[in-house]
């Protein structure tokens, strides 16, 4: 399971009815935007690896799978919230992966009839979406407990951090593997593919690079911090 | 039977689930940190393959000719319930095997090497007895690839290295590196014929 975010400006779930509601519309900005950085499922939580690092061979390819996991996350997530206190404690987890399965199988039929190219591309793993961790995590950690409102903008948020997780990923083993995005060539013939980077280890490695980077920040940013403090010291 | 041992070494290393298809990253990355504890690990995702292997095919000849749209949720849950019933008997049965395997066995379930070995299985079309075999080649590959991301991280354990690499970082890494070694297995099959 996820770390669960405890971030609720607003004072958790108990103070929305009597809520102001500027305070309530910040508290609905703050859970889309914890997603898309602060707790991004890919860079942050390493969730939901497999398809990731299975389908970022290609941006467009990165692009479909993100945008077939945004609807099945929004859409369970809303249908989660909004049945919360009718589904029983002892089977939710069943239940929850049956609303998900519904939502992937329409993603995948609707995927099949209207770019049925891509989808032979993507194969099974659309239809894997339904054992994606991060999708099942955010029902049992946020949707279960929370009004839909909240839910929803918790989902776009964690969704579109996937999404804009996969691109970047997609878009540079693109770019490294087959010298083009979106299919656009961009270096001219001269240039040589680093074909490895559109196998399956290429995927492994520039994740892994992608994390190091991360890692990298976050060091330099205590390593300021820490600095700042001692210069604030001095002063005094 | 060419057919057979055919399915069989490409499931174990030519197309190894955990290396070429990302199917089952979870367990790989998470319960790869002591080489025993991997090794069981490895036997119970056989165990329940091979128990997916003859569900899948029973609702694809029994059940799913009438009802495609209920692939998905009918994989899941007939898998999911199957394997509970499983893990019951042998806990009647055999307390020992029960120690050693049980734990792990509801944490499988829902892991996408299973779903994603029943629906490979589907697409594929394969019958029951290339489907065992499929099962048998897949379930091996995946507790080799255990085995030896085990052995490594074992060995990476006492030696220094630099702070920002550690953790998730250095396995994902590491895992490219053996990813690639198993690319090598590649030419098995068109060496051979």
């Amino acid at each position: 399971m996820p770390s669960i975010p405890a971030s609720s400006p607003g004072g958790g779930s108990g103070s929305q009815g009597s809520g102001v509601a500027d305070g309530d519309w910040e508290r609905v900005q703050a859970e889309f935007m914890k997603g898309i950085w602060k707790e991004n499922p890919v860079f942050v939580q390493v969730l939901g690896m497999c398809p990731m690092l299975a389908v970022t061979n290609s941006a467009v390819n990165a692009m479909a799978m993100g945008a077939a996991t945004f609807f099945v996350l929004v859409g369970s997530s809303f249908l989660v919230s909004l049945l919360r206190n009718f589904i029983p404690r002892q089977v939710r987890i069943s239940t929850y992966i049956v609303i998900i399965a519904t939502f992937v199988t329409v993603a995948d039929f609707t995927l099949q009839a209207l770019l049925p190219d891509i989808h032979r591309e993507l194969g099974a793993f659309i239809s894997l979406i339904v054992v994606n961790c991060l999708i099942l995590g955010r029902q049992e950690a946020f949707a279960s407990k929370n009004t839909v409102k909240h839910a929803v903008a918790d989902a776009v948020g964690m969704a579109g951090g996937f999404a804009i997780a996969l691109l970047c990923l997609g878009s540079v083993r693109e770019i490294l593997g087959s010298g083009s995005l979106f299919g656009v060539s961009l270096f001219g013939s001269g240039y040589e593919p680093w074909v490895i980077m559109i196998l399956p280890p290429g995927g492994f490695i520039m994740l892994g690079l992608i994390l190091l980077f991360f890692n990298w920040l976050k060091s330099r940013r205590a390593h300021w911090l820490q600095s700042l403090d001692k210069l604030g010291e001095g002063a005094r | 039977m060419a057919e057979l041992v055919w399915i069989f070494f490409s499931a174990l290393l030519i197309n190894n689930f955990v290396l070429s298809y990302f199917l089952g990253l979870c367990p790989f990355f998470g319960v790869s940190g002591r080489l025993d504890t991997a090794f069981r690990l490895g036997l119970a995702t056989l165990f329940v393959m091979v128990i997916t292997v003859v569900c899948a095919w029973a609702l694809n000849t029994f059940v799913l000719p009438y009802a495609p749209y209920l692939r998905l949720i009918s994989f899941i849950l007939v898998i999911a319930s199957t394997v509970q019933f499983v893990e019951m008997f042998i806990k009647k049965v055999s307390p020992a095997l029960f120690r050693a395997l049980g734990i792990f066995l509801p944490l499988i379930t829902t892991n996408c090497a299973i779903l994603g070995l029943a629906l490979f299985m589907t697409n594929r079309e394969y019958g029951l007895l290339q489907g065992l075999v499929f099962a048998l080649g897949a379930g091996a590959g995946f507790t080799l690839a255990l085995v030896l991301m085990a052995g490594l991280r074992q060995e990476t354990e006492l030696s220094s290295v630099p702070s920002i690499v550690k953790g998730t970082a250095m396995n994902l890494l590491m895992a490219g590196i053996l990813s690639l070694a198993f690319m090598g297995f590649a030419g098995l099959f068109s060496a051979g014929s």
